[in-house]
């Protein structure tokens, strides 16, 4: 069963200092899929992102991965926070990629690879530098096992993300926004990796502004405007033939 | 060719003049200053050379003698376990002061405020009588049995009621140079941390301690200079630190000057060493923050005022 739905965001709602950001909305996202969320700034995207590994608490409904509601457990009917050691070993399988890259600035590209795998999951250090060199050459960066963070391009320290959040072979990848700080030349190598990454079968929710990407990678685009879902479907359909009038004066601002 | 321009017929002296042919305009104040500053120095050196009474020979005699080296030797001592007990308990508080468990907070802030606000002085007078206050420490269960019982007054000997004052003292500076290193630190690292599936605590001690004591080497270091001098004041409890060694000879001796005159040379020599020490830490600390890619290390003019015109080692030898 390939196609059983791997996160289920069920009526979700949230609000920062009583301003709700999030409305009760719902979707769900399948083993192998891709799902682009679009929308304007303050739409809640990437707080609804930030909810699905629990960044960010949520004050209503629930979310789903893997079947397991996330940061909270039912015992004996009643329903309680997650002690912090099961949160972060449900976070293990849930990689995230961020805006701002946030390399760990005082560890080389090849520690910050193997640093969670080592800490957290105890795999020898000998085995995940192997493994962080493999995934290195697979975002293009085989060379720069030695350098620091700040040596980088954007878009070479965004592709050191995405290979330290895959050595801990997460089920589900997150990116928020990946490329919204990087120059426009460098947006191109950090989209082909995961574009690559989308082809080999991984389960992704992206937070963009890359309609390109979105046409072309994903399975399923959500447009969320106001804390909310507009409006959702493939690509063809939410950015070839919006119906929502608000999906249609978006979409005619950014292309 | 330059145009003569106090001519009317110079002609238009657009495009005619050049940066290169500036000359230096002659500054008369700046003169007669360095010659004022010139003759004063030379005085005080005179002073130096001629003045019998600071006694260059007896100085000469005592400064590596053994009980002026003994000192340095406590001094040293001193200074560093006040330094790393402080720095230990600075990080637990700081931690503390961040938790998010009020009562924690509390405690925290207190330490703080106690341990800013007494002088160290008065606190190495107080924890050495503290056998007037409390007789005995023993470790058991609270208002139950014990296990192990001390004496107050053989465990708190002046060296441990040194060393307590200037560490508690040194705690409560290094909790706030550490809780804002760890504020410095960008949150998104924390979140990075979290979502590879590290705990809080694997967080604080893999990722946001390293770089929040890298960001507190300088006040650190500065610290460290602090307490090699504060150690002087020791020598209250008669334990024969630098100055107290110092102090016993001329006692005996009455060649007051040329020994206070050791326990200062001593004691430049050895800021001076901490200072060099402290530059080179830092240096290789810098890795991932700003390390010198192309150019030059950046030095932080402000932090050399003990060796004036200094620039420190240069590039070349620290690469």
């Amino acid at each position: 069963m390939t196609n059983g739905p791997l996160v289920i965001v069920d009526r979700v709602q949230k609000s920062f200092h009583h301003v709700p950001v999030l409305k009760g909305l719902s979707f769900e996202v399948s083993v192998g899929e891709v799902c682009c969320i679009i929308g304007p700034s303050g739409s809640g995207k990437t707080t609804m992102l930030r909810c699905i590994n629990r960044l960010e608490k949520i004050d209503g409904g629930m979310i789903y991965v893997s079947g397991c509601p996330v940061g909270v457990t039912v015992h004996g009917g009643k329903l309680r926070e997650m002690r912090p050691k099961d949160l972060a070993d449900q976070r293990r399988d849930i990689g995230m990629v961020f805006q701002s890259f946030n390399l760990f600035a005082h560890k080389t590209v090849l520690a910050n690879i193997i640093e969670a795998p080592v800490i957290v999951k105890k795999v020898p250090r000998k085995t995940a530098a192997q493994e962080a060199h493999a995934l290195l050459a697979r975002v293009g960066l085989a060379d720069k096992a030695d350098a620091y963070p700040d040596q980088l391009s954007g878009g070479q320290q965004q592709r050191v993300a995405i290979a330290r959040s895959l050595a801990m072979s997460p089920k589900l990848m997150l990116f928020d926004e990946p490329t919204s700080a990087l120059d426009p030349e460098l947006v191109g190598e950090v989209l082909a990796v995961m574009k690559d990454l989308a082809n080999d079968g991984m389960t992704m929710i992206v937070v963009t502004h890359e309609m390109g990407f979105a046409k072309e990678v994903a399975d399923k685009v959500i447009f969320m405007d106001d804390g909310d879902i507009v409006e959702s479907g493939s690509p063809a359909e939410v950015l070839g033939s919006p119906r929502q009038p608000r999906t249609q004066s978006f979409l005619a601002r950014v292309s | 060719m330059r145009p003569d321009l106090t001519k009317p017929d110079a002609g238009d002296p657009l495009r005619q003049l050049d940066a290169k042919d500036i000359v230096r305009t002659p500054k008369p104040r700046q003169w007669i200053g360095t010659v004022i500053a010139l003759l004063l120095v030379s005085m005080f050196v005179h002073m130096l050379v001629t003045n019998a009474n600071l006694q260059w020979n007896v100085v000469g005699q005592y400064l590596f003698s053994h009980e002026i080296l003994s000192g340095v030797a406590l001094t040293l001592e001193l200074t560093l376990l006040a330094m790393l007990a402080g720095l230990a308990i600075g990080i637990i508080v700081a931690v503390m002061r961040l938790s998010g468990n009020v009562l924690l907070q509390r405690i925290s802030l207190a330490w703080i405020w106690f341990f800013r606000g007494v002088p160290p002085l008065v606190q190495l007078i107080f924890w050495y009588n503290l056998a007037s206050l409390v007789q005995s420490v023993s470790v058991g269960v609270p208002y139950g049995p014990t296990f192990i019982h001390w004496q107050t007054n053989s465990m708190i000997t002046p060296f441990t009621a040194a060393l307590l004052g200037l560490a508690f003292t040194e705690s409560a500076y290094a909790a706030e140079m550490i809780r804002a290193g760890i504020q410095a630190v960008n949150k998104g690292q924390v979140e990075a941390a979290h979502s590879l599936g590290m705990t809080g605590a694997q967080a604080m001690r893999r990722i946001v301690l390293p770089q929040a004591l890298r960001i507190v080497i300088p006040p650190i270091g500065n610290d460290t200079i602090s307490m090699l001098k504060f150690t002087s004041l020791v020598s209250v409890l008669a334990l024969p630190d630098l100055l107290y060694s110092a102090q016993e000879i001329y006692a005996r001796t009455y060649q007051t000057i040329p020994l206070l005159l050791v326990a200062t040379i001593w004691y430049l020599v050895l800021t001076t060493i901490l200072t060099v020490i402290e530059y080179v830490i830092e240096k290789r600390l810098r890795r991932g923050h700003s390390r010198p890619r192309a150019g030059l290390p950046t030095m932080p003019g402000s932090r050399w005022r003990l060796i004036p015109g200094w620039q420190g080692p240069t590039p070349k030898a620290l690469s």
